[in-house]
């Protein structure tokens, strides 16, 4: 028995006795959240645009139609709008409300609110009203545009849109239905943009009780939510930095899930007894945007050439595990109309001749990269591959914000980047990387991926994008879709690459956890906790 | 009096100049950072002239200065709330974090200096060399990684990064900000045991590195002083080695001393970014580094008067320390 007196067991035994219980583990009515959480600069859902900000509001407010987090598949489905009509002409389209149904102060959700909201984030014009204002509204005749009654809202178009298209939109957190009595009475000046930056007024399943930026955000359930007030009672995101930290965290378990772990720490945990790994596609795509201000970079030969030079597989497989899959279609999986051909393949050979044959052979092509460790690895692994094909890539690496500066101004030759969708519709990702009207300089359309790179999209293609959002039948505008993902692939500058996967850890017992998949924000309600 | 107060109107004054033009010139778009990246030009142009961007460099900076003296420090762009009462939540964290750290380097440092020089070669000596070594050369952030893992992730000894457990995180209401202190206040030994377990780690290690600096600084004050002629004088005397030591020796380096401790305060205030970053501990250096890395100005300022502040402050006590402690001065 006396190698049971080593310190080392005496170490443990104490470390066992002193140990407190009370740190194992989290109440079983409160889901406790480690996430990277410093984006939010305002929880107004007419301002907030950042990813943070966004899942707060998801879960604070409804609008008129929602997802269902049990059955993403389906779609938008009805929310505080019971039921909705197209007219005839395709010009309007009129919400019924539900009625019964109460905000977190009491006071009935009503028409008048949802059509207040809408109105309120046009007149404010922050930086997501557009995905409101491009249905013709602006803040002189939104008033005009979006009526109501006692029962119903309507929205009076300037062209007759997808009703799948307009709806889409209307599941952005900019068309949160917000309080209009409680704002009001709170702040009048700004149409209480300054209150609700701070606070929320809505009918989600969860009030909010407290936001310290960059620190923590906590949810209280509202018991007497519609759809049923939810099993947690309580969610708590706690700002944690590190993937080391929120690791050690969720293994020790004083927290149930960690959103932000990296590839090393995925692997690790993996193994780990009590802790579970759930990957969810998301949104975000990584692509590589040819420059067509640059000589070589503008030449079809050298974009046929970067096609193959990219190592699809090798990458996802290696630097990038479990963080992307290959995608090479602007429109992520999911969204309607999404492409999943991956039709080019890694290549050395091909691009060699491809680019001997232009006579592009020695040229050099400087370039600006985000400083982010995903970024510059696939920069590397393209700068080698171009030298074998008789390309010189050199890499200048920036901070975020320098390089989005110089991406604005047209002034990165080779961009590896991402992109994230602004609403659940195709036409986010059409409008910018296939849509650019005006290729000029003078045009400042710094918004559109396709004129940060210069490409100018060829007339039928940008008339394709428009058509598509005119389609009434669902089924075609699919199809629509479809077509224009072929042709950017045979042609465009722009070259769809991976699309983000999101791995977050939980704890055993954590079930029906929904990050957003690649439509939408996390939510919490359906989340339980087993035993 | 009258120019003391002027020197340090003119030091704030400059400090305040330099930090607004690095920030002016600064290769960053604070615009984008409120605007976003999808916003239009049209919206991105009337942020700008919102923010005043459009107005002369030195129009900006007499405005800024302005609202400064009025105690407005403007919004901060990255947490859309005021900088000041940004500050006013971040840096009792800091403060708590920086005073425990200070504590534990003041009362581990100085004995160990002072026996370290009366020993001088000894063995007491040699464990300060290598514990001070080893306090400089190694990476603060692998320390508290490896602090982290042993005695919370293994051990379990210490509650993990943040600065109160979730159960406890809100409940105490806030008096000072400082959480120890709160919680004493609203009579809840629970979060104060909890808040206790969350801070001992971080402090500790920024302890670790303070007791580094001043034991070695205590050791060669005191060297200094015990091959000094009143010390012989009074060992010839037969006044016992403690006496000599304790009494005499020690008086004269405290006035020093407390520049060394008040400077190493200082610096614990503002340097403790990377253990903040490691421990999501929210204080000032993690809202300053942040605030620098999206060219939000303001909060920048702001966090730079603070510390500014605090180091004009401190200055200030050491000086009036030194004239209470220095015979000479009476």
């Amino acid at each position: 028995m006396r190698h049971l007196l080593t310190p080392r067991a005496i170490l443990l035994a104490s470390a066992l006795a002193i140990a407190p219980a009370a740190w194992a583990e989290t109440p079983a009515d409160t889901l406790v959240v480690a996430h990277t959480i410093d984006d939010i600069i305002s929880l107004d859902p007419a301002q907030s645009f950042e990813f943070s900000g966004n899942d707060v509001n998801q879960n604070t407010y409804d609008r008129l139609v929602d997802f269902d987090p049990l059955d993403m598949e389906a779609g938008f489905k009805p929310s505080l709008a019971e039921s909705w009509d197209v007219s005839q002409d395709g010009l309007s389209i009129t919400f019924r409300m539900r009625e019964g149904v109460k905000f977190h102060s009491g006071n009935p959700v009503r028409a008048e609110d949802a059509a207040w909201s809408l109105q309120r984030a046009v007149q404010l014009n922050l930086t997501p009203a557009f995905i409101l204002t491009q249905f013709g509204f602006t803040a002189d005749n939104v008033e005009d545009k979006i009526t109501f009654d006692d029962t119903s809202l309507t929205l009076h178009l300037d062209k007759p849109y997808a009703p799948s298209f307009v709806l889409n939109c209307l599941t952005a957190n900019v068309a949160s239905v917000v309080d209009k009595e409680t704002v009001m009475a709170n702040a009048g000046e700004d149409l209480g943009n300054t209150w609700l930056s701070n606070n929320a007024a809505g009918s989600g399943p969860y009030t909010l009780t407290a936001w310290r930026p960059n620190e923590a955000v906590q949810l209280a359930a509202f018991e007497e939510y519609w759809q049923g007030a939810p099993t947690m009672k309580r969610v708590i995101v706690r700002n944690v930095q590190e993937s080391s930290a929120q690791r050690l965290l969720l293994e020790q378990g004083d927290i149930d899930v960690a959103r932000n772990l990296s590839p090393t720490d995925v692997d690790s945990i993996a193994s780990v007894e009590g802790v579970k790994i759930q990957d969810e596609p998301r949104g975000r795509i990584l692509y590589m945007g040819l420059n067509q201000k640059d000589p070589v970079l503008s030449n079809p030969a050298v974009i046929e050439a970067m096609k193959h030079l990219v190592d699809y597989d090798g990458i996802a497989n290696s630097f990038l595990k479990g963080m992307f899959v290959p995608h090479q279609s602007f429109l992520p999986s999911g969204y309607l109309g999404a492409l999943d051909d991956n039709p080019w393949t890694y290549d050395v050979e091909k691009a060699r001749k491809l680019i001997d044959d232009a006579g592009m052979s020695g040229k050099t092509i400087v370039t600006k990269v985000r400083d982010l460790r995903e970024y510059t690895d696939v920069a590397q692994a393209l700068q080698a591959s171009m030298a074998q094909a008789g390309l010189t890539l050199e890499i200048q690496q920036m901070t975020g914000a320098q390089v989005l500066d110089a991406y604005r101004a047209r002034d990165v030759p080779v961009f590896i980047g991402e992109w994230g969708p602004d609403y659940s519709d195709p036409n986010t990702n059409a409008a910018t990387f296939a849509f650019n009207p005006d290729n000029s300089d003078e045009a400042k359309a710094t918004g559109l991926l396709a004129w940060r790179n210069a490409y100018a999209v060829p007339q039928a293609m940008n008339e394709a994008t428009v058509a598509a959002t005119l389609e009434q039948d669902a089924e075609k505008r699919k199809q629509m879709y479809i077509d224009i993902q072929k042709q950017y692939q045979a042609e465009a500058p722009i070259v769809p690459l991976f699309q983000r996967i999101e791995p977050t850890g939980l704890r055993d017992n954590v079930q029906n956890w929904n990050s957003g998949r690649s439509v939408t924000s996390v939510m919490y309600r359906q989340v339980t906790k087993g035993e | 009096m009258g120019g003391t107060a002027l020197s340090l109107a003119l030091t704030m004054l400059g400090l305040l100049l330099v930090t607004f033009v690095i920030g002016r010139v600064m290769p960053i778009d604070p615009v984008l950072k409120v605007v976003g990246d999808r916003a239009t030009q049209a919206q991105y142009d009337a942020a700008f002239q919102a923010m005043g961007l459009d107005q002369p460099l030195y129009v900006q900076f007499a405005r800024y200065l302005g609202d400064v003296l009025t105690g407005d420090f403007g919004r901060s762009i990255s947490t859309g709330q005021l900088v000041v009462n940004d500050i006013l939540r971040v840096f009792p964290a800091t403060f708590e974090l920086a005073t425990l750290g200070t504590l534990i380097g003041v009362f581990v440092g100085v004995p160990l200096g002072v026996i370290a020089a009366a020993r001088r070669g000894g063995i007491v000596d040699q464990v300060a060399r290598v514990v001070a070594l080893v306090g400089y050369s190694m990476p603060i952030f692998w320390l508290g990684l490896m602090g982290l893992l042993l005695f919370y992730g293994i051990l379990g000894w210490v509650g993990g990064p943040g600065r109160q457990g979730i159960i406890h995180d809100g409940m105490v209401p806030t008096v000072t900000g400082l959480i120890l202190v709160d919680s004493l206040i609203a009579g809840d030994w629970a979060a104060f045991k909890d808040a206790f377990s969350h801070i001992i780690l971080p402090a500790s290690l920024l302890g670790y590195y303070s007791l580094a600096y001043i034991s070695r600084m205590t050791r060669s004050f005191m060297l200094e002083q015990l091959s000094a002629e009143y010390v012989t004088t009074a060992r010839v005397k037969g006044l016992s080695e403690r006496a000599v030591i304790w009494r005499h020796a020690f008086g004269n380096i405290s006035i020093p001393l407390v520049t060394v401790i008040a400077l190493s305060f200082g610096s614990l205030l503002e340097g403790s970014v990377l253990t903040e970053i490691i421990f999501s501990w929210p204080g000032l250096g993690q809202y300053i580094t942040k605030a620098l890395l999206s060219g939000d100005m303001n909060a920048v300022l702001g966090g730079t008067v603070v510390i500014g502040t605090c180091f004009v402050a401190l200055n200030l006590l050491s000086d009036i320390l030194y004239r209470i402690l220095d015979p000479r001065s009476k």
